[in-house]
């Protein structure tokens, strides 16, 4: 099996597709066999002793044994241990409620920041951005945020987002940004200087030093997602002439 | 993928540009699709079958009433709007029967109390409506990426006064038919997941139906697959 669907990576495949296991290739008298483990990931399913494609999308590979569908999407659904940005909507208590695009809201507990104390609570208001990881996510429970990791520190999440603008893109465009050695991100950065917040759920946040300056960087950032690498370099080397 | 209107001649099968023939063999009218054409719903699409069309757009999973949610499955909501006014009792049945075929091939279990919402706007009806319906549909609901055990498709099979069995009809042809069949086919097995009839039949033409619905099912299945292929070479 795992030579079937190493033989089908990059294919689109369709939900309903599945792979089972051949018991000819598993048996051998002559060599020694080694137990093969699949690990696989969103859009695969098991079932019994089949492995079956949940979501329409490409199957992609890694070192050594992960299979996943790589498909597009725009409604996230929250995994653990993803950082997103999240927007504060209540404050009910000792926890905030935070609206992360999902189909429900998930709390954001005060002592979840880096040297907040219960004499000590951070500075945290209705309608404020929060870049936060999910420390539970699943889908029985409600969603939990944190804004510091497991040591304690913040690491980059809390409150932002003074000026700058939050606009929403597909799930795809994200992890491309986010993927180590994206190209777009290396064409951003030649671009003008400006901060960037990636969020997981498909939100970004944008600041560079003139509001048109931010929203030509939002509207290429929107546009990208539909473009191949040629036109996309091509439209950066544009406005950076026309910018500058 | 453009669709242009066929005329009634009868024309050579190639492609998918296929005429309606009055034979029992499977012949569907030209049909054609286009995903993601919406920017507000979570997934979208339009299925064109000869002159029918319809869009589908798809939100979800996302937030739920409380007095709707059911706590270990996602609530689906099938709304039809009708061309012309209000929807009426016609257009409820159309969406129970939607909403079965879709709770059977949708994994619900992954996403409790949460509410999948799917919007059926009829553009042009010409004859085999619902199965347009559910060809939209499920393009739209692989297109939000929810996920799913297996595809569905519809397919139209009209029994006329002599008999025959006419697969995809014209609005025309409904009217002429003493029966009128609608059956939505699975991908995995090939399995009926819903049917909705009306009119008499024996039950010898009833597994004709099925049989000829099945066959044309699969030239369904593999037009999605192809749109589906086309959609990715961009990303690949």
């Amino acid at each position: 099996m795992f030579s079937r669907l190493k033989n089908k990576v990059g294919e689109v495949l369709l939900p309903g597709d599945e792979f089972c296991f051949d018991t000819d290739d598993t048996i051998s008298l002559t060599e020694s066999v080694k137990a093969e483990k699949v690990v696989c990931g969103p859009g695969l399913r098991r079932s019994g002793d089949r492995l079956v494609v949940c979501k329409s999308g490409v199957l992609r590979h890694k070192q050594p044994n992960v299979f996943w569908m790589d498909a597009q999407q725009k409604r996230y659904v929250p995994a653990k241990g993803e950082t997103v940005i999240g927007i504060v909507t209540t404050k009910s208590g000792d926890v905030f409620k935070v609206d992360f695009g999902g189909s429900e809201q998930a709390s954001l507990s005060y002592l979840a920041f880096e040297g907040a104390t219960k004499r000590n609570r951070p500075n945290v208001q209705v309608g404020d951005l929060v870049f936060a990881q999910f420390l539970i996510a699943n889908k029985d429970m409600e969603p939990e945020l944190v804004c510091i990791d497991g040591s304690g520190r913040a690491n980059g999440m809390g409150v932002f987002g003074a000026g700058g603008l939050l606009f929403m893109v597909s799930l795809g465009l994200v992890r491309r940004l986010l993927a180590p050695g994206s190209e777009i991100m290396s064409d951003l950065s030649q671009l003008f200087p400006c901060e960037l917040v990636v969020g997981m759920n498909g939100r970004l946040w944008v600041k560079a030093s003139s509001i048109q300056r931010t929203l030509i960087v939002s509207n290429l950032l929107q546009s990208c997602e539909n473009m191949t690498a040629t036109q996309r370099r091509e439209l950066f080397k544009r406005v950076a002439q026309g910018a500058l | 993928m453009t669709s242009f209107t066929c005329d009634e001649s009868v024309s050579l099968c190639e492609g998918n540009m296929m005429e309606v023939c009055g034979s029992t063999d499977s012949c569907l009218r030209e049909f054609g699709c286009e995903q993601s054409l919406l920017s507000r719903p979570d997934g979208s699409a339009s299925f064109v079958q000869g002159d029918t069309s319809v869009l589908a757009g798809v939100y979800g999973p996302a937030e739920v009433k409380v007095s709707k949610e059911i706590y270990d499955r996602a609530t689906l909501e099938v709304l039809v709007q009708p061309k012309v006014g209000l929807p009426t009792v016609k257009e409820r049945s159309q969406e129970q029967c939607v909403r079965e075929t879709c709770e059977a091939s949708l994994l619900l279990t992954l996403h409790p109390r949460s509410s999948l919402t799917l919007v059926l706007q009829v553009l042009h009806d010409d004859g085999s409506l619902l199965s347009c319906s559910l060809n939209a549909a499920c393009m739209a609901l692989m297109d939000a990426g929810l996920p799913m055990s297996c595809l569905f498709c519809g397919v139209t099979c009209a029994i006329d006064a002599d008999g025959r069995i006419i697969t995809d009809p014209t609005a025309a042809q409904e009217k002429e038919s003493r029966a009128l069949l609608t059956f939505a086919v699975d991908s995995t097995e090939r399995k009926v997941l819903m049917s909705s009839t009306r009119g008499s039949f024996s039950v010898h033409e009833l597994q004709q139906c099925i049989a000829v619905s099945q066959k044309a099912s699969e030239k369904i299945f593999q037009f999605y697959r192809d749109s589906v292929r086309r959609r990715y070479s961009k990303t690949l």
